[in-house]
């Protein structure tokens, strides 16, 4: 009976050489590794946003006004809405991180080369568009970081020669950050990024069909253009072993690990936000981007000013074409990393850039505290058994605001340099010069501070050196010798 | 297949018949094909233009700007500086909050004043102000700007936006109604 049934569907649909041309594919039994489980992971991670996302849509409003008490209700009061939005948020986490692994595996396998250029460059934007997901989703959770994040989007449009205007009327549909602008970035991130990515993603799949998934490289073994494909589809027809169910194991058994981890995840962090509401006006705010921005937040406060808006506009489309063009500069020869260490130079340092911008953007030692001047303590032994002079001038390191870059034991600002040693840098003059005039990144507080004023900050600044170590002294003047006990006893 | 095989094969007439037709200089199959073509050209644009223009409407370099009032002058103090809030002239019901734009007002002295945009100069984010020691400081890369909004320190290309504005009938009022940029400066 069942047989029956069987052969009834089999005869209408042809399932077996559906099944054979697709899942059932060969591949050489060298993929069969653990190297090569990130892409389904991938995949993994967009089927789960989709579900996701479709079950937030279903609670989450698009409006202005609305979309935040809308995140607040799936938070609050949705059954299950705060674990749903969590997994939403992992979920693009994950999925950013296994496509980036995806993206180094392929690149260090040389899997981009002769004849898969096609793969590579699809697989090149599905990562733009992935990074698009994750900026425009940003924006859908509609907090303080959301409006001032489009405020950042924006600026950048602004620095583009002739059309900046234009282009940020574009992207916020309007000329202010309003309704409007979160109906388009809905619009982008539910419609039409998710479909360029399943347009492409279907490409890509059918590329891994058509041109076969990339053989574990050999050392030595070179790619060339008038022998590759014959190698390839001899090596299929002699040792190929169907996709499924010889090599799919691997990749089911990390694609259960990867839903354990983000469902974990979710469990134990939460969901991100949203934080402050959406507005404007409540400017007691550090807007901050998600994790895969932090290293472009990090770099936009530690460029040089004057390249800033050339490096913002051109680096990433230099950046890009590099990337997207790789296997056209580079489509034959060595595939194995073990042969190709600029590869691997390549990737570290490209990691060792990214990962270090994000650590210092999780802290972000460029932006000023802005409440440990009033926040912060001064430290008791740098106030024991000072002048009134010199307290009065502790009193004004805090009232003027200078711990708001500078710090006192660790706490205040790290935009300039920590004060607990400064008289061991600079001479009385030359901290009286400094704090008058100001230089490199320090203000000039010349007209903001009474001479009487000046003369008790640099007081209490003189005395910030360790008892063991002199104080800074002034090359132009006489060496004088420690102590006259020195001199004696020569 | 051999052509012996397809004459005498009734059934592959219609193959043999089809593979005579690219000789034929004008076939009826052709000409609708291009009829076809060019009708749907045509209607792809009747179709595109349209979506088009609505979705790039939005391209323009044109901001609504009037005058919105910040308040009575009394409002603000001679040599002080103050957090004012005015609606943006052009409004949707589904705005919400963000139709608030909020700006720094300077009275300098008397009538003489100076109103600064909210958005750093560098990368947009909101300035806040220390009376102490009369500087704008910025959350986001530390950008800095003394009380007469010009650049102090960090990474700001220039000195705080400054909209226009006029003092008209005991209030004070200013040209707004954009998002102040490098490219759009108020």
């Amino acid at each position: 009976m069942l047989r029956s049934l069987a052969l009834w569907f089999e005869n209408r649909l042809h399932l077996v050489k559906v099944f054979e041309a697709t899942a059932g594919h060969k591949v050489p039994p060298s993929t069969n590794s653990w190297f090569y489980v990130f892409g389904s992971g991938t995949l993994l991670c967009f089927v789960l946003q989709i579900i996701t996302g479709i079950c937030l849509a279903l609670v989450y409003v698009p409006s202005a006004s609305e979309a935040w008490p809308s995140l607040q209700y799936l938070n609050n009061q949705q059954f299950l809405g705060a674990f749903l939005r969590a997994v939403h948020n992992w979920g693009s986490i994950f999925m950013v991180a296994i496509m980036s692994l995806h993206l180094v595996q392929t690149f260090l396998f040389g899997a981009y080369k002769y004849p898969r250029e096609l793969t590579w460059v699809s697989g090149c934007i599905l990562f733009l568009c992935t990074l698009g997901m994750a900026f425009t989703g940003q924006v859908l959770r509609f907090d303080q970081d959301a409006y001032w994040g489009l405020g950042i989007g924006a600026s950048i449009m602004g620095r583009v020669p002739f059309i900046g205007a234009q282009l940020v009327h574009f992207m916020l549909a309007g000329s202010i950050i309003a309704g409007e602008t979160l109906s388009r970035f809905f619009t982008m991130h539910v419609f039409v990024v998710p479909g360029m990515i399943i347009a492409l993603l279907s490409l890509h799949l059918r590329l891994v069909l058509t041109k076969g998934i990339n053989e574990y490289p050999k050392p030595g073994r070179i790619v060339s253009k008038e022998s590759y494909e014959n190698e390839y589809e001899e090596a299929i027809k002699k040792t190929g072993v169907p996709f499924v169910p010889n090599v799919i194991g691997k990749d089911l058994i990390f694609s259960a690990f990867l839903v354990v981890a983000i469902v974990t995840c979710a469990l134990v962090f939460g969901p991100a936000g949203p934080n402050g509401p959406p507005n404007p006006t409540l400017i007691h705010t550090a807007p901050k981007p998600d994790f895969y921005f932090l290293p472009v937040y990090a770099i936009l406060a530690l460029l040089p000013a004057y390249m800033e808006t050339f490096l913002l506009l051109v680096a990433p489309v230099v950046g890009i074409a590099i990337l997207i063009l790789l296997p056209f500069y580079s489509g034959t020869g060595e595939k194995s990393f073990r042969r190709r260490p600029m590869a691997v130079v390549v990737v570290v340092l490209a990691f060792l850039t990214a990962g270090i911008l994000a650590y210092l953007g999780t802290f972000a030692p460029w932006s000023p505290h802005m409440e440990a001047w009033s926040g912060a303590p001064t430290p008791v032994e740098y106030i024991k058994g000072r002048s009134g002079l010199e307290l009065q001038g502790a009193l004004l390191i805090q009232g003027k605001q200078c711990r708001n870059c500078h710090s006192l034991n660790g706490e205040g600002g790290q935009r300039g340099p920590a004060l607990d040693t400064v008289a061991t840098r600079l001479t009385h003059d030359q901290l009286i010069r400094q704090v008058i005039q100001g230089s490199g990144n320090m203000p000039a507080y010349g007209k903001n501070l009474s001479p009487a004023e000046v003369s008790a900050l640099v007081a209490f600044m003189d005395t910030l050196r360790p008892s063991h170590q002199p104080p800074a002294r002034d090359s132009t003047e006489p060496l004088r010798l420690p102590s006259k006990d020195l001199q004696a006893a020569r | 297949m051999s052509d012996n095989n397809q004459k005498s094969d009734c059934g592959c007439k219609k193959v043999a018949l089809a593979e005579k037709t690219p000789v034929q200089p004008v076939s009826r199959r052709n000409a609708l094909l291009k009829l076809g073509a060019g009708l749907n050209a045509l209607a792809g644009l009747l179709m595109g233009v349209p979506v088009f223009g609505y979705v790039l409407s939005t391209f323009s370099k044109k901001s609504p700007r009037t005058w919105v009032s910040l308040g009575p002058l009394n409002r603000f103090s001679e040599g002080n500086t103050r957090l004012a809030v005015f609606r943006n002239p052009v409004t949707k019901p589904w705005d919400g909050d963000t139709i608030e734009v909020p700006c720094w007002v300077r009275r300098v002295e008397g009538e003489k004043f100076q109103v600064f945009a909210i958005n750093c100069t560098h990368l947009g984010c909101p300035v806040r102000w220390f009376q102490q020691s009369r500087l704008f400081m910025c959350p986001c890369h530390g950008g800095v700007f003394y009380e007469d909004g010009s650049h102090a320190s960090g990474p700001p290309p220039r000195g705080l936006f400054e909209y226009q504005h006029k003092v008209d009938g005991g209030e004070l009022k200013i040209l707004g109604g954009n998002l102040p940029t490098l490219s759009e400066p108020t």
